[in-house]
């Protein structure tokens, strides 16, 4: 569990915003080198690892992917005062970023987005969600000239969140950090490909651009062209308690195991995989739960669709605050992920695939 | 002071904690950074922590440096199956609480394992499942919880007690131009002023003993200077603070330039003999400075000092500081420098003549 721990930890603190995920790119490469038979980068940015099965010819070609972005911003005007405006990339709710310190392109500048003072807030102010537009990154700048040797339109921005050990408690080892979305999925996907071999041709594909559009997965789903493909994710997870008379859900819950989506906004997912993960789960005495129907998207919304239709399917590991400056996973989760999917694998077929 | 020192001294005085009430953190650290600069230290009923530097006068008169050491901070309203309720201890806002890393300092059986507090984190729910109104709300501190990313259970035992504190995280962060981001610069931006010029005094000569107090329970009513001035007794008080930092975006008037020295507070609740002496001696040394109007309170320890017993003259020098009472409250290095050698040299000039001298400005 430390070894998955330290994966997370060198990922999560990778700087990657969509468009921009090449330092992601390199912690992947060293991380899985040993493992895999064939790393190809594509025109996009996709890290396609390629890894023979050890099962008997004819072999399923099964896609796996997990991408290496996480949301983010970018800097799109150095103004007269020395402040950045900035828009986000990706879905980032405004009310968290004042009071947040930032690193900024490539040099790993530091910034801030200010917060208003309570002490000059009068009436209504007070109580306003400050607007996306109204808020500027400060990097101590004095002027445009003082800002201008250090940054430049176009440079990227994350949250400068740390890695932290929130629980050691082997029953529930929770960590905090940024862009869980998606690099527990990208852990998962790493420690999988650093298990033994399976029977079946692994596609695993590290990709980019999805909090933009499922962009990465598109091309790679394309290009790979396989038989079968899973979505490895960090998902929503909102769990906390709620007034008991409130409807709500909490989509997944911390410590309750993989996630699998039944349906999303992009997918509904194919029946076989289902009952395939279903089986392979109560084979292994994993534990599982479902994601909440019909929230977020994932990449299985655009393998499925990739040449004549790929059946896809889409397990997550919950996490909590997802896009925001810090989210909240249990090792657990994600280690019965890697489980699940290593069970998964060993036992697809054609059969499975069918209709 | 140079620039690698104040960066460092602030560096270790904005680690640690100090909520309003639970001080001893910091007054331990003040005490161990100003152990060599000062002869005696002690500390009152209420934690503040008293330093004496002697002058070297036979008949010293007696000034008191005021810098409070507390800091806004949560507390602890209920514990709901693991996760924290909280309300605010000083002026928090909302608003940059939201998606913040905090440190919990439990106080009930079990706690004597986290001496160093356990880390949590104020989320937010998914945007996803909030109705567009939702979205477009402030989350009111009372629908903020504290994630520890614990189980439940481990909270059983009672180890978290309502009251216990919680403070927002906000490791020191630095910019261009010798600026730095932290929280806490309200106000030991002005304990390292306080400790510079301590600094300074160790080689200048000074006839007045110098009492430097950290003050405690500022950000809940200025309770600290009440007491340690009535203690002290100082024949002349000068606070020291923050105030607003020039903003972009922010309306001019009520904040102050940054990277261009104190600003020394000027009103009712200064003496008009010790802001004048303070304006004359920076217009000397060439230290910048801005001139901080204050009709009334001046929501520093001043208000306090000047009425303790049968009253004090009493001067403020505050350093601007930007978006106050946030994780990313942001100073410039310099101006604490400025202020520190401003208020060293001002103490330096004390002597035999000095109260004479102000109170010939109010007859």
């Amino acid at each position: 569990m430390v070894e998955l721990r330290t994966l997370l930890c060198r990922l999560s603190e990778a700087f990657g915003p969509s468009g921009y995920e090449k330092a992601v790119r390199t912690i992947v490469r060293e991380e899985i080198q040993g493992a895999v038979d064939r790393i190809d980068v594509d025109t996009m940015g996709n890290l396609i690892a390629f890894k023979a099965g050890a099962g008997a010819e004819p072999r399923l070609r099964v896609l796996l992917t997990a991408h290496m972005d996480e949301v983010g911003f970018m800097i799109t005007q150095v103004k007269k005062d020395g402040m950045l405006s900035f828009k986000p990339v990706g879905g980032v709710d405004p009310r968290l970023l004042l009071g947040k310190r930032l690193v900024i392109g490539e040099n790993r500048l530091a910034g801030i987005i200010g917060a208003p003072v309570p002490h000059l807030q009068r009436g209504e102010a007070a109580n306003r969600v400050v607007d996306l537009d109204d808020m500027a990154i400060d990097i101590g700048a004095a002027d445009e000239k003082g800002a201008l040797g250090k940054v430049k339109v176009g440079d990227y921005a994350t949250f400068a969140t740390g890695f932290s050990v929130l629980c050691e408690d082997a029953g529930w080892p929770t960590v905090r950090g940024k862009a869980f979305d998606d690099r527990a999925g990208c852990a998962v996907l790493a420690a999988l490909l650093k298990r033994e071999r399976l029977p079946v041709d692994l596609f695993a594909v590290f990709t980019v651009q999805e909090e933009v559009g499922l962009r990465g997965a598109r091309v790679a789903a394309h290009r790979v062209h396989p038989d079968a493909a899973f979505a490895l994710e960090g998902t929503l997870c909102d769990d906390l308690p709620r007034p008991p008379d409130e409807d709500s859900t909490p989509v997944t819950r911390l410590g309750d195991g993989p996630a699998l989506t039944l349906m999303d906004r992009s997918v509904v997912a194919h029946p076989g995989l289902m009952a395939l993960l279903q089986e392979s789960a109560a084979a292994e005495d994993i534990s599982i739960q479902y994601k909440a129907p019909g929230l977020g998207g994932t990449e299985s919304g655009v393998t499925h669709l990739a040449h004549a239709g790929v059946p896809s399917a889409t397990v997550s590991v919950p996490c909590r605050y997802i896009h925001g400056p810090a989210a909240i996973l249990n090792l657990n989760d994600l280690n019965a992920t890697v489980q699940l999917m290593d069970a998964t694998l060993r036992r697809i077929t054609a059969q499975d695939l069918a209709r | 002071m140079d620039k690698a020192r104040i960066n460092e001294i602030l560096g270790q005085l904005t680690a640690v904690d100090g909520p309003p009430g639970s001080e001893s953190r910091v007054a331990e650290l003040v005490e161990s950074l100003a152990r060599d600069t000062v002869t005696e230290v002690r500390r009152d009923a209420l934690g503040n922590l008293i330093a004496c530097r002697r002058g070297a006068a036979e008949a010293p008169g007696r000034i008191m440096l005021a810098a409070h050491i507390d800091e806004i901070a949560l507390v602890v309203t209920k514990v709901e199956k693991g996760f924290l309720h909280i309300a605010a201890i000083g002026g928090v806002d909302p608003r940059s609480v939201i998606g913040q890393e905090v440190i919990v300092y439990p106080s009930g059986p079990g706690s004597d394992r986290y001496p160093a507090g356990l880390p949590g984190y104020i989320g937010s729910r998914p945007p996803h499942l909030l109705s567009a109104d939702d979205r477009k709300k402030v989350v009111p501190l009372k629908d903020l919880r504290v994630d520890l990313g614990l189980p439940a259970s481990t909270l059983d035992g009672g180890m978290i007690r309502v009251g216990d504190r919680v403070v927002v995280r906000g490791p020191y962060c630095e910019l261009l131009n010798g600026r730095v981001a932290t929280k806490a610069l309200d106000n030991r931006a002005s304990v390292a002023v306080m400790l510079g010029t301590l600094g300074y005094l160790a080689n200048m000569t000074h006839t007045w003993d110098v009492y430097a107090v950290a003050t405690v329970q500022e950000e809940v009513g200025v309770r600290g200077a009440t007491v340690s001035a009535f203690g002290v007794q100082p024949d002349l008080a000068i606070a020291l603070d923050v105030t607003f930092g020039d903003t972009p975006g922010v309306n001019g008037g009520e904040t102050f330039p940054q990277d261009h020295g104190p600003t020394i507070g000027w009103g009712p609740n200064m003496h008009p003999g010790v802001a004048g002496q303070l304006k004359a001696l920076a217009d000397d040394l060439e230290i910048p400075y801005s001139v901080e109007p204050l009709p009334g309170n001046s929501g520093t320890d001043a208000w306090a000092i000047q009425v303790s017993q049968s009253g004090v003259p009493t001067g403020l020098l505050s350093v601007p500081v930007r978006y106050m009472h946030s994780p990313v409250e942001m100073v410039v290095l310099a101006d604490l420098d400025r202020t520190a050698r401003l208020l060293a040299a001002y103490i330096a000039r004390l002597d035999s003549r000095t109260l004479g001298d102000l109170a010939a400005e109010i007859s």
